[in-house]
């Protein structure tokens, strides 16, 4: 089912949690929405849910409008971050519910609707469980519990909030190999709300990066880690580097010099240089480079990172080099990013 | 952890290394045998003294008999009643935010703090054939005061706080994920409360049960009052007991009064049970 987001927008109390969103989806795709807490993800998920009425805009399951449809209506499993499982429910009873509580017509007998559950048991993994209740299972299990819980409708599209939020790093990784093999192998349209962009960058067929109840970016992987489009992007995903620059002619330079890139389409002005702290070459002799003195080295995993001060101290920044580089044993360090990128300053009106 | 063999039934688990168990359980114990087991040995020894075939008429007459049906029946309504609107009671005070909330939340109480005489006679008051209430009521042709009737509506007034107060705990813990979650799995709201929020107060409203039933059982100030005490029609065993003392029959006295005890601890010790039973399997 697709899922079409359009010019939606949500306050609370006055105060805006998502700004003119849009948004499309494609059927079967995984999509993450990742952003820092208060970025309006969690609201943008509720909202497709129809656990939140946008105070307006329209939502599209396909070429329904799904806006004015109730939550049981519009058919769609929802995963919450703390499980959220029925306590004096079995496992079984838990799987069951979305389908013990159809309308007698649609109801499944109650031979098939265990059938059903014992099936999305074996699908989570967690077959001969039927009889326990929740108390009796760890986070990991309550949250595949969760999962086939929701399956179990036969849900238009799923949607996950924060779904490995409570649980601890191990268990968070294989859940979400887990999570992907289950998505490939049923074909939900799949959502899911994330702050960790290693789960999301690693999960997601396309990554919805978000801010202050905006869309920065929607693209895959590759495409917001190599290509962010915005200084917010740039820093929120991988590590990132930046320095306040001038833009001269379409030359960058800092402080008084050129420091050897070109931008020619950019206007004249101050403008922030963003680069990959790893992403660097090094100079032997500086005519056009970024030079610094090594103001902290510190060995992080198999990399040694190099903290320089450029211009008298003024601005930090922090670069990385193999580990035993001769350059790491130096005062002063010249070099020029491979791949950057400059922002014109914003006025922050 | 495992090293004692694992044997069904009842087992002594090992306290923490924390110390206090031997003074705490010690105290417990000394304290509960001077308060409760020594006066109650007391009476059941009185009582004893009777003799078996005189314990056994005593128990036996038809005035003993319906005195304690009533009390144990009129408790038992109004326990079942308190529990459906008390449930109510505790849903809308937390539920939901109203101008004078907190002065209805104070009023749930005032059944504990009023003396019970007072709540008696006030309640006669209201529901005699010419009190504001028994007038309406009276040419319905429903009698209220004086008739067991009027005992349910004093064990109602006096029982209400005990579900109430232990109710509204459990709802305040209920996790709106749990409903949100019951609403997208398709349920709507009549299925929501009763398939997944009110199985889960179960624990709570059985525990309110309890409380209400046994405060009912055990009710006299406000009962007598309005209860008119006709004997076989509504006069409760409490009331037989303090006639029995009044005639100076102390054997006869404690004899009811030792019925009556055995009969509330049989009912709270399963009541208990069901609880314990509950609260194991949801955790």
């Amino acid at each position: 089912m697709e899922v079409r987001v359009s010019n939606v927008r949500k306050e609370f109390d006055r105060f805006p949690a998502l700004r003119d969103v849009s948004l499309d989806i494609k059927s079967g795709e995984l999509i993450a929405l990742l952003g820092p807490s208060g970025s309006g993800k969690t609201t943008l998920l509720r909202l497709i849910a129809g656990l939140e009425r946008p105070t307006r805009g329209t939502i599209f399951f396909g070429d329904e409008d799904a806006s004015n449809r109730t939550i049981q209506e519009r058919n769609v499993g929802f995963v919450f971050q703390h499980y959220a499982l029925f306590r004096h429910m079995t496992v079984a009873d838990n799987i069951g519910f979305g389908l013990k509580v159809r309308p007698s017509a649609k109801r499944p007998t109650r031979a098939e609707i265990r059938r059903r559950a014992s099936e999305l048991l074996d699908l989570v993994q967690l077959s001969g469980l039927e009889k326990r209740y929740p108390a009796q299972l760890s986070g990991g299990q309550r949250q595949r519990v969760a999962l086939a819980r929701a399956m179990a409708i036969e849900p238009k599209v799923l949607l996950l909030d924060e779904p490995f939020g409570a649980l601890d790093a191990q268990v968070r990784r294989e859940l979400r190999r887990w999570l992907r093999e289950i998505h490939d192998a049923t074909g939900h349209t799949t959502i899911f709300v994330t702050h960790d962009q290693e789960e999301a960058l690693e999960l997601a067929d396309r990554v919805v990066v978000m801010s202050q109840g905006r869309i920065e970016q929607i693209g895959t992987a590759d495409e917001v880690y190599d290509t962010p489009n915005s200084p917010f992007v740039y820093g929120f995903i991988g590590e990132s580097s930046s320095l306040p620059v001038k833009i001269e002619d379409g030359q960058i330079w800092i402080a008084d010099r050129p420091i050897g890139l070109a931008t020619p389409d950019l206007p004249n002005g101050e403008a922030t240089l963003y680069f990959r702290p790893h992403d660097i070459e090094l100079l032997d002799e500086c005519n056009g480079c970024i030079a610094g003195t090594v103001a902290a080295s510190r060995r992080v995993a198999g990399t040694r990172r190099v903290e320089l001060e450029i211009g008298g101290g003024r601005e930090r920044i922090e670069i990385e080099l193999p580990v035993g580089h001769p350059a790491a044993q130096k005062s002063r360090v010249a070099f020029r990013p491979k791949r950057w990128k400059v922002f014109p300053k914003v006025d922050q009106a | 952890m495992t090293t004692a063999p694992a044997k069904a039934g009842w087992r002594f688990r090992q306290p923490s290394v924390i110390p206090g168990f031997g003074l705490t359980l010690g105290f417990s114990l000394a304290y509960l045998t001077l308060i409760i087991l020594i006066p109650l040995s007391g009476l059941v020894w009185r009582s004893a003294s009777l003799g078996w075939t005189d314990f056994w008429a005593i128990a036996t007459d038809r005035r003993t008999v319906k005195a304690l049906e009533i009390s144990f029946g009129t408790a038992f309504i109004a326990a079942a009643i308190n529990v459906v609107f008390g449930t109510i009671v505790a849903w809308v005070l937390v539920r939901y935010r109203f101008p004078g909330r907190r002065v209805i939340d104070a009023m749930v109480d005032l059944p504990f703090a009023l003396p019970t005489a007072v709540a008696g006679i006030a309640l006669t008051t209201l529901y005699s054939p010419k009190g504001w209430m028994g007038a309406l009521l009276a040419p319905l042709g429903i009698k209220v005061a004086y008739t067991p009737l009027g005992i349910v509506i004093a064990l109602v007034f006096i029982g209400l706080p005990f579900v109430v107060r232990t109710v509204q705990p459990i709802i305040e813990e209920i996790d709106k994920e749990v409903e949100e979650a019951a609403a997208t799995l398709g349920a709507n709201r009549f299925q929501t409360i009763f398939l997944v929020l009110f199985p889960g107060l179960a624990p709570a409203v059985v525990t309110g049960f309890a409380l209400a039933f046994a405060r009912g059982v055990g009710e006299y100030g406000s009962v007598i009052f309005i209860a008119g005490n006709l004997p076989y029609i509504s006069e409760i065993a409490p009331l037989l007991i303090v006639i029995r003392l009044e005639e100076y029959d102390y054997a006869a006295a404690t004899a009811i009064a030792t019925i009556m005890l055995a009969l509330s601890f049989a009912m709270l010790l399963v009541i208990n049970l069901i609880q314990s039973w509950t609260r194991k399997r949801y955790g």
